[in-house]
């Protein structure tokens, strides 16, 4: 059986960012597993701009800022197969990939990189009522026919969901020509980010109706019509809210959940978020197997989804060279009052000085301290004035907050008191 | 001039096709949709129900435990995923108790084995069974079938052994013409000497276009959810509650794919083709279910369906030559247990019916098993890469979900039953099927049947022809 030093399942923004960083760091027996026919993965059908600010501090495309990490992969001769998709993973780091050149070919890994991406939530999944003809996709499946095959699913389209995708389409199939009727969204405010509100929809007219969702799906071969309903607090549809919109296609933009079946199957344990549970490492209940990237938990931004790969591929790279250690620190991390979840959900070790902690908070919230509390004691609060789902928070705090070096952190939302 | 027609290519009319091509008959099948098995046959329960249930003496009795009894070597033949997993009618209540009585007697008078469990054997049969359970039937020979696979595979056979297919075929009228009977769809006209009408819910409408007719068919709808397959198993048998007037209620089952299937709800319908979801009746079949099962992951949920069952107002199968024509061949009302029963009503519908019209002179080329379709996952490692070398495209995957590669929907495509959508494609190849729900694969499934059947990308279908899943072409071009 072939032996390699670190194998990376996914070569998308956050499997390149790993390999990278890993080799960098001296790791040099890399291999990428990819199931597309180029590196860059999703972002190849992403031919909006706005990516890499933070990363390159300009507005890239998609594929530019995936052609740019592509490229920093193939100048450092990192081995890549494309059209192969991984079928197994051992709790032995033993993956199974299959492509058709090699047939299927097994790899003992010392360290495995899970960056295999994330998933649409879909109609099946929520169970979306009423008929299920053609012109129910979702928004991704929608931006790749029109990006990539150049094929429109509709001419007149309503969107359910405003994740940011879904918002994103709403530009792309105006600008293509198609009539977008609306967006419904069953939350009270929108779960995509606001730049792209006001840049996809307020620009273009298109009305967002909040705390509304899809009651019914009406067509026998195709979408016909689309009927919308207020919600009320639980998110049951409120009869006599209906709308009706004559549409021939029902873009879904209802959430990405990530894609870890590979290390759920043996029992890596999973997070709320469906990822894997991590420690600041990076690192799994499997000593040896890190995540990162959407299939770890869902990003807003891919230059926030690079950060963390190269958390992943240095902490990889020290594993197999035998300099990651575990044992000094042993802290849970919890997230509580407000906070929908928090990464990481251990710490373990002191090879880094600080600890990137990534949280969501439940609901859009104002003046409000997001506070970390060790032990019993507030070690640190961040004031927000505004602070809202769709947005990723990141905050770095010093290892050295945590004095005892274990016990339990609860990281909650305190409202500001008013002063007089 | 056609010695047969038969009218609907769900699972009966397959099973009838096939049983005809045992013969040197010159058969047609027809059907209204684009493609085979695409109404009933493809929105159930997918049970080989064991035939404890239906009243002694009946049709639904006799076929279902004959059907039963056929499953496994039919399956073999047709390569059709089947496992006998038993069934277990599940008792909440004390009274129901002796009801459980009831129908093992019934059972025994049927011709099924049965056994009557207590609480703490069905505990330890099934240990996600509700606090509620008290004890259960136990019928070792209930299963559970692909009906998709069943039914397409019935199909193919027929067609490999000389049967004709025409598809989007809908019959709007029959007139009796000498000797012979003329079949008039939308656009063709066919000469049949025998006609027989195995057209699910549309069945009364048309034997109602031979002569006048005392029953009718009720559609009742049958809502369903499906769950992912997943590491650990949370049911191990086919689990029912007790059966009532409304059918054998919600049933919580695993399926051949390893998947859940929890459902169906029972509604009367007007509308022969309206198989739309609707949130409370789902609801309320989630609700039943965990009376039956307790803790069911419902976080699984990948998809939704309904399906239409075709009830006869005479409460049992019509399977018979009507009354002024005996060359006109009912086979009506085939509702629940008709997947299981189907392979048992196709050889009597021939052998007892239609051999008393037409003169059957045995097909000597007739094969009984279809030809073997490629199936890499099945092979061990080193089988599996001697295919691959030979044939790249199996180790190429479009489904990741389910593990579908490129080469088995080639194949599909390319086998004698026509496969016209990606729904089509989805039945037969599971590509789109697990949870992601063909959220990766339906787009380049999409490019792959435009390519193999030379159309363009506009005009492939999701599911209905006409439906397409991306009816524009982009005003700036783009290539694949």
């Amino acid at each position: 059986m072939r032996k390699v030093d670190l194998l990376i399942i996914g070569g998308g923004s956050a499997g390149l960012a790993a390999a990278v960083e890993a080799y960098d760091r001296g790791i040099r027996s890399i291999i990428i597993i990819e199931r597309g026919a180029e590196l860059g993965g999703i972002l190849n059908q992403c031919i909006h701009n706005g990516f890499g600010l933070g990363e390159f501090k300009e507005e890239l495309t998609g594929p530019e800022f995936a052609y740019r990490f592509a490229k920093q992969v193939q100048d450092r001769n990192i081995e890549c197969h494309l059209l192969s998709t991984v079928t197994s993973v051992t709790p032995n780091k033993v993956v199974t990939y299959v492509n058709e050149e090699e047939g299927s070919v097994e790899v003992e890994a010392k360290a495995i990189i899970m960056a295999a991406g994330c998933y649409e939530r879909n109609a099946g999944a929520i169970g979306v009522p009423g008929d299920r003809p053609a012109g129910v996709l979702t928004a991704g499946q929608a931006q790749l026919m029109i990006n990539k095959f150049g094929y429109l699913c509709g001419k007149r389209i309503f969107i359910l969901g405003s994740g940011d995708i879904g918002l994103i389409m709403a530009r792309r199939f105006t600008l293509e020509g198609a009539k977008v009727l609306g967006v419904a969204e069953i939350m009270p405010y929108s779960n995509g980010l606001n730049r792209n509100i006001v840049q996809c929809l307020n620009d273009y007219d298109i009305p967002l109706y909040l705390s509304h969702t899809v009651s019914q799906v009406i067509g026998k071969k195709h979408v016909e019509k689309v009927e919308i309903s207020q919600v009320d607090e639980k998110f049951r549809p409120i009869p006599g809210t209906e709308k009706v919109f004559d549409c021939d296609a029902l873009v879904l933009s209802i959430g990405l959940i990530p894609n870890n079946t590979l290390l759920s199957d043996i029992g890596i344990k999973v997070s709320g978020t469906k990822g894997a549970e991590v420690d600041q490492y990076l690192q799994t209940s499997l000593p040896g197997v890190f995540s990162c990237g959407n299939v770890l938990h869902v990003h807003d931004l891919v230059d926030n989804v690079v950060k963390e790969a190269r958390i992943a591929g240095e902490s990889a790279a020290r594993y197999i060279q035998g300099d990651l250690h575990v044992e000094e620190y042993d802290i849970s991390c919890a997230a509580k009052d407000g906070v929908g979840y928090i990464l990481p959900q251990h710490i373990s070790g002191s090879d880094y000085e600080k600890v990137d902690f990534k949280l969501r908070v439940r609901k859009p919230t104002q003046n409000v301290y997001i506070e970390f509390i060790y032990n019993g004691e507030t070690i640190k609060r961040v004031f927000k004035g505004v602070i809202i789902p769709s947005e990723m928070e990141v905050i770095s705090l010093p290892l050295s907050l945590f004095k005892e070096k274990k016990g339990a952190l609860e990281v909650k939302l305190t409202p500001k008191e008013v002063n007089q | 001039m056609k010695d047969v027609i038969v009218i609907g290519a769900g699972a009966v009319g397959a099973f009838i096709a096939r049983n005809l091509s045992r013969f040197n008959l010159n058969v047609l099948v027809l059907d209204k949709d684009n493609d085979v098995c695409n109404a009933t046959s493809c929105a159930n329960s997918a049970i080989s129900h064991s035939g404890y249930d239906p009243v002694p003496g009946t049709k639904k009795a006799k076929f279902n435990v004959l059907g039963n009894q056929m499953m496994e070597q039919v399956c073999k033949e047709l390569d059709v995923p089947y496992e006998q997993i038993g069934t277990l009618t599940v008792a909440t209540e004390e009274a129901q108790l002796k009801t459980l009585e009831e129908l093992k007697e019934r059972a025994t008078i049927n011709g099924v084995p049965s056994e009557i469990v207590d609480q703490a054997r069905l505990r330890e049969m099934e240990p996600n069974i509700s606090e509620e359970a008290l004890g259960a039937l136990y019928c070792p020979t209930g299963g559970i079938i692909n009906p998709f696979l069943l039914t397409c595979h019935a199909m193919e056979n027929a067609l490999d052994n000389g049967v004709e297919l025409a598809l989007n075929q809908e019959v709007k009228d029959i007139k009796k013409v000498s000797d012979h009977f003329v079949v008039y769809t939308q656009d063709k006209e066919y000469e049949s000497k025998v006609v027989i009408n195995a057209a699910g819910v549309y069945s009364d409408k048309i034997a109602a276009m031979i002569e006048p007719i005392d029953w009718f068919i009720t559609p009742r709808k049958g809502e369903y959810y499906v769950l992912d397959h997943f590491k650990g198993e949370f049911v191990n048998h086919v689990v029912f509650p007790l059966p009532s007037a409304k059918g054998k209620g919600v049933l919580v089952s695993k399926t051949t794919s390893g998947n859940y299937i929890i459902g169906p709800s029972s509604e009367p319908m007007d509308d022969r083709e309206c198989v739309a979801c609707d949130s409370l009746t789902l609801a309320n079949v989630k609700q039943q279910a965990s009376m039956l099962i307790k803790n069911i992951p419902f976080y699984q949920q990948i998809r939704v369906y309904a399906g239409l069952r075709a009830t006869p107002s005479t409460h049992d199968f019509i399977i018979e030559s009507s009354k002024s024509e005996p060359a006109f061949i009912n086979v009506a009302g085939i509702e629940s247990p008709g997947l299981v029963s189907s392979p048992a009503i196709g050889k009597y519908v021939v052998e007892e019916l239609v051999s008393k019209v037409l003169k059957l002179e045995e097909n000597k080329n007739y094969k009984k098993n279809i030809k073997p379709y490629t199936k890499p996952l099945d092979l061990s490692n080193e089988e599996r890469n001697a295919l691959i070398k030979e044939h790249p495209e199996f180790g190429r995957m479009v489904c990741q979900c389910e593990k579908v590669s490129l080469g088995e929907i080639l194949e599909v495509l390319h086998r004698k039953l026509p496969c016209n959508s990606l729904k089509a494609l989805k039945k037969r190849t599971r590509a789109g099927f697990g949870k992601c729900q063909g959220g990766f694969c339906q787009p380049i499934s999409v490019s792959i049947i435009a390519e193999e059947k030379e159309i363009d990308v506009s005009k492939v279908s999701y599911d209905k022809d006409g439906g397409y899943f991306a009816p524009y072409k982009s005003n700036k071009g783009g290539k694949r």
